[in-house]
Formats: C-alpha cells, sequence, structure tokens
C-alpha cells in the first residue's frame, strides 16, 4: 500500500467519479434554480396580493422555511416521502429553500419599483397580470439578477447537503471512494477544486452584470 | 359628465373632502387652484380611482364610478367594475410615470394593445399620429430616459389621449419641469384643447395657462369650494377673501 500523502494514482482513478457525481451536482443546481427562480417569483407576487388570505400564509411559510436549516429540511422531507427519488426530493427542497431567500430578493425589486409605475397603469386601465408583466417585473428583476446570481452560486455550493440523503452527486462520491479505499486528502482536494472552477468564473460574471447595472 | 356628490375623503382623521359637491359638463375644461393641500389631487385621484371614497358618490357620464349598481343599491365598485369605468378617464401625472423599460412608442401602444384591443398596426398608426401631435414624432423608438423632462411629459400626454379618454385629468403637469420646458407642454395642451372637446381637469399653478384654456375656475380651500366663475371674473376681479390672497401668493412667487 502506498503510504505517502499525496498519491497520482488515487487522483486518476477517482477523477471518472468525481466528475460522474458533478454532473448530478450541476444537474441538482440546474432544476433547484428553475425552481427558486419562478417560486420565488410567485412567492414574492403572492406577498403583494390584494387579499390577506394569501398574503399572511405566504409570509408564514417563507418564514419558516428560512429559519430551519436545509439539512433538516431534506432529511424531514427524505423521511416523510419514501417513495420519491432522493434527487427529486434534494432538488426540490434545494430549489424551495432557496426560493423563499429568492422571494425576498424579488420582493426587494419590487419595493424599488416606484408607485408611479402603479398608478400610471391603472390610469390605462391595465389589467393586474398585464402590469406585473408589462410594467413592474421587467423593472423589478432587471435589478435584482446579480443577487439573484449570488444565490444560485450559494446553491450550487450547498449542494453536498444532499448527499445526507443519498444523492450521488459529487461529495457523496467522495466520501465513497474515501471510506472504501481510506484516502480521503486526494478526493476532498480533488472536490474542492471542481467546486472552485466552476464557481469563480460564474462569480465574475455576476459581478460584471453588477457593474453593468451600475450597483 | 363628471358629478361629485357629497363626497367624503378621509386620510386617518385628516377629513381631506367634506361632503363635496360639483360637476363638470361634457367638454368643459375647468381648472382647479388653491392653496397647498386644499385637496385638487385626491379629487383627480378619486376620478382616477386611485383613492376610494369614505361617503358620497363620485359619477361619470352619469354611471357611478366609485359605486355600483347592485339592483336598486349602490355598493363600493370592486376591481372588476373599476376595469371597466375608469377606461373613461386618463391622467397625467406630475412626474410622469412613464413606463422606463418601453421605448416611446411602446409606452403609447401598450394599453390601447392590451386594454382596448387594438391591433398592432392600429396601434402603432394611432401613436404615431399623437406623438407627431406633441411634437415627438422623431423620438418613437427611443427610451424615456434618454428625453428631457418636457418631452417626457408630452409622451406621457400622448399616451393618455391614446386610450380616447372621455376625461383627462391634468395634475401639475409642469410643477417638475425645468422652466424652459414649461411652455412647450403648455402650447401641446393649448393644442388640444382647441383641437378637441375632450372633458378636462386641470391643476395647475401656471394661472396664464388656467385663464387660456379654462372654461370655470374652482378655487378650493381645506376641501371646500370657496369660490368658482368664468376664469375672467376670477382672476380680475375675485370676490372671495381667500381667492384674493391666494392669487396674490402666486402672482409674488413667480
Ligand atoms: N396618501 C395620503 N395619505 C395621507 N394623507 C394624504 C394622502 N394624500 C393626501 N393626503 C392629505 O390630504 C390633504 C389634501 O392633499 P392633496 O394632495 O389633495 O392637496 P393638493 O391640493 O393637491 O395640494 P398641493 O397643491 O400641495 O398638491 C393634505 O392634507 C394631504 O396631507
Ligand atoms: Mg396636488
Amino acid at each position: 500500500m502506498n503510504t505517502s500523502i499525496w498519491d497520482w494514482t488515487v487522483v486518476e482513478d477517482v477523477i471518472p467519479l468525481l466528475l460522474k457525481g458533478f454532473a448530478v451536482t450541476l444537474l441538482a443546481t440546474v432544476v433547484g434554480s428553475v425552481i427558486a427562480i419562478l417560486l420565488g417569483l410567485l412567492l414574492a407576487m403572492a406577498r403583494r396580493a390584494p387579499t390577506r388570505l394569501v398574503r399572511v400564509p405566504v409570509r408564514a411559510f417563507v418564514e419558516f422555511v428560512r429559519s430551519t436549516p436545509l439539512l433538516v429540511q431534506l432529511f424531514t422531507v427524505y423521511v416523510l416521502l419514501p417513495s420519491l427519488s432522493p434527487f427529486v426530493i434534494g432538488a426540490s427542497v434545494l430549489g424551495i429553500h432557496y426560493a423563499t431567500y429568492m422571494s425576498e430578493v424579488y420582493r426587494a425589486g419590487i419595493d424599488g419599483v416606484p408607485k408611479g409605475q402603479w398608478e400610471a397603469a391603472t390610469a390605462l386601465s391595465m389589467p393586474r397580470g398585464r402590469t406585473w408583466q408589462a410594467v413592474i417585473l421587467p423593472q423589478a428583476v432587471r435589478n435584482v439578477l446579480p443577487a439573484l446570481g449570488n444565490y444560485i452560486i450559494s446553491m450550487f455550493k450547498d449542494t453536498p447537503f444532499l448527499a445526507v440523503i443519498t444523492v450521488h452527486e459529487m461529495v457523496f462520491q467522495a466520501q465513497e471512494y474515501g471510506s472504501d479505499h481510506f484516502r480521503y486528502l486526494e478526493v476532498f482536494t480533488l472536490a474542492a477544486a471542481i467546486f472552485l472552477i466552476a464557481s469563480y468564473p460564474t462569480s465574475l460574471l455576476v459581478r460584471r452584470l453588477e457593474k453593468r447595472l451600475g450597483h | 359628465m363628471v358629478l361629485f356628490e357629497q363626497v367624503v375623503k378621509r386620510f386617518g382623521s385628516n377629513i381631506v373632502l367634506d361632503h363635496l359637491d360639483f360637476s363638470v359638463a361634457q367638454g368643459e375644461r375647468v381648472t382647479l387652484i388653491g392653496p397647498s393641500g386644499s385637496g385638487k389631487t385626491t379629487i383627480l385621484r378619486l376620478l382616477m380611482t386611485l383613492e376610494k371614497v369614505n361617503g358620497g358618490v363620485v359619477y361619470v357620464e352619469g354611471q357611478p364610478l366609485s359605486h355600483m349598481k347592485r339592483g336598486s343599491q349602490l355598493v363600493p365598485a370592486n376591481e372588476r367594475y373599476l376595469r371597466t369605468v375608469r377606461k373613461k378617464i386618463g391622467m397625467v401625472f406630475q412626474q410622469f410615470n412613464l413606463f422606463p423599460n418601453m421605448k416611446v412608442l411602446d409606452n403609447v401602444t401598450e394599453a390601447p394593445i392590451h386594454v382596448l384591443g387594438l391591433s398592432k398596426e392600429e396601434a402603432v398608426d394611432r401613436a404615431k399620429q399623437l406623438l407627431d401631435l406633441v411634437g415627438l414624432g422623431d423620438r418613437i423608438n427611443q427610451h424615456p430616459t434618454s428625453l428631457s423632462g418636457g418631452q417626457q411629459q408630452r409622451v406621457a400626454i400622448a399616451r393618455a389621449l391614446a386610450m380616447q379618454p372621455d376625461v383627462l385629468l391634468l395634475d401639475e403637469v409642469t410643477s417638475a419641469l425645468d422652466p424652459e420646458l414649461v411652455a412647450d407642454v403648455l402650447n401641446v395642451l393649448r393644442d388640444i384643447a382647441q383641437s378637441t372637446t375632450i372633458t378636462m381637469l386641470i391643476v395647475t399653478h401656471e394661472m396664464q395657462f388656467a385663464r387660456d384654456v379654462s372654461n370655470r375656475i374652482l378655487m378650493f380651500d381645506k376641501g371646500r369650494i370657496v369660490e368658482e366663475g368664468q376664469p375672467d371674473k376670477i382672476f380680475s376681479n375675485p370676490e372671495h377673501e381667500r381667492t384674493q390672497t391666494f392669487l396674490r401668493a402666486v402672482l409674488e412667487e413667480r
């Protein structure tokens, strides 16, 4: 058995496995993002609904999800819904968790649209749905794009939590390989490197977007 | 055309309009004057259904606006009803409130297409005509933010007119403008006043303009009409002491 601290054969051995896991990580991030972006928007709009019957429960839901840990949410749903695949649970819970954070971001964006825009739309007899679609959201979303981008990066970095419900994402693969071969240093260093390589350019992109929007 | 019947409007404990009665005839142009806080904006906002009355009824063309008929009763209007009746009314705001995410042309075609159901071609034709009328026919593809305040306000006028409202509300439409831009906007409004029969309710501090375009002046104080009459009469020979002091103060400002 090789006893040196860093073993390149391990690297060679584990890379395909990690990349396989990374594909799952990416897919979970993409699915989670789509859920978070759409549901977050819906939640934010619901908090502007004309009736308290909608506003109050939505607000309670958002507060509840935001104030409980992602890990606990993952476990709970995993235990409650054993018939669903871990991936589906993982990506959905991740998406819903981040939807509540994104809803706050959207809300700030929506609140940032001047009241006069709503009033001008009313003065033109525009229905509420059209006002949202054509006037409010284009202005609100534009202003919060960088913040949404940052949350997607956070979500990406939270995907390892899915390992605890046996989703075969990258860290799960690393963990398994490590315990099988008693080699942790190489696998986790590599996993960290892959995360860095993927998320650093993305953060640069978000920063450029911020500059362009004049934040 | 426009009828306020015993209208009460409160903000908290502040009674802004206290059983106000007045009417404006079809095609009439009426200017509301009066000191700050006398309720002029509130009246226009009630007509635009941006505020709700606390008492009384507002009518437009004999149809209730603040209320709707249920059997023989009048009940407060719901959103669905408001959507149908507020089409009769258009408003231009002090702060323009153009949609910055749309080009000038789209600002003017948006509601005709999506509210009135005009085809794109019809809406564009109508918008181009109106933008020509306000002197901005060559700016249709620009974004509002690239226009001066005066130009933005003229787009806002075109946008309101594109809905072909029966009543046009103008709330201090030149107050946010640099002095040198005021004249263009007022000239456009003079043109419109002369060439159309649209009913107008105007709030302005431009007394010469009010004199030129209005058929009647209403002088408000604390939510009540203290004096009304033809412009010549009100401006040259005001009877009420409040009107005299108000007009003196406005003239001194300039
Ligand atoms: N949204 C609001 N909430 C609370 N009070 C309000 C609101 N809008 C208006 N008011 C109050 O109602 C009163 C009448 O205001 P309004 O804006 O109608 O006056 P105005 O005649 O247009 O004055 P100005 O010449 O300054 O524009 C004022 O006392 C004002 O403080
Ligand atoms: Mg006012």
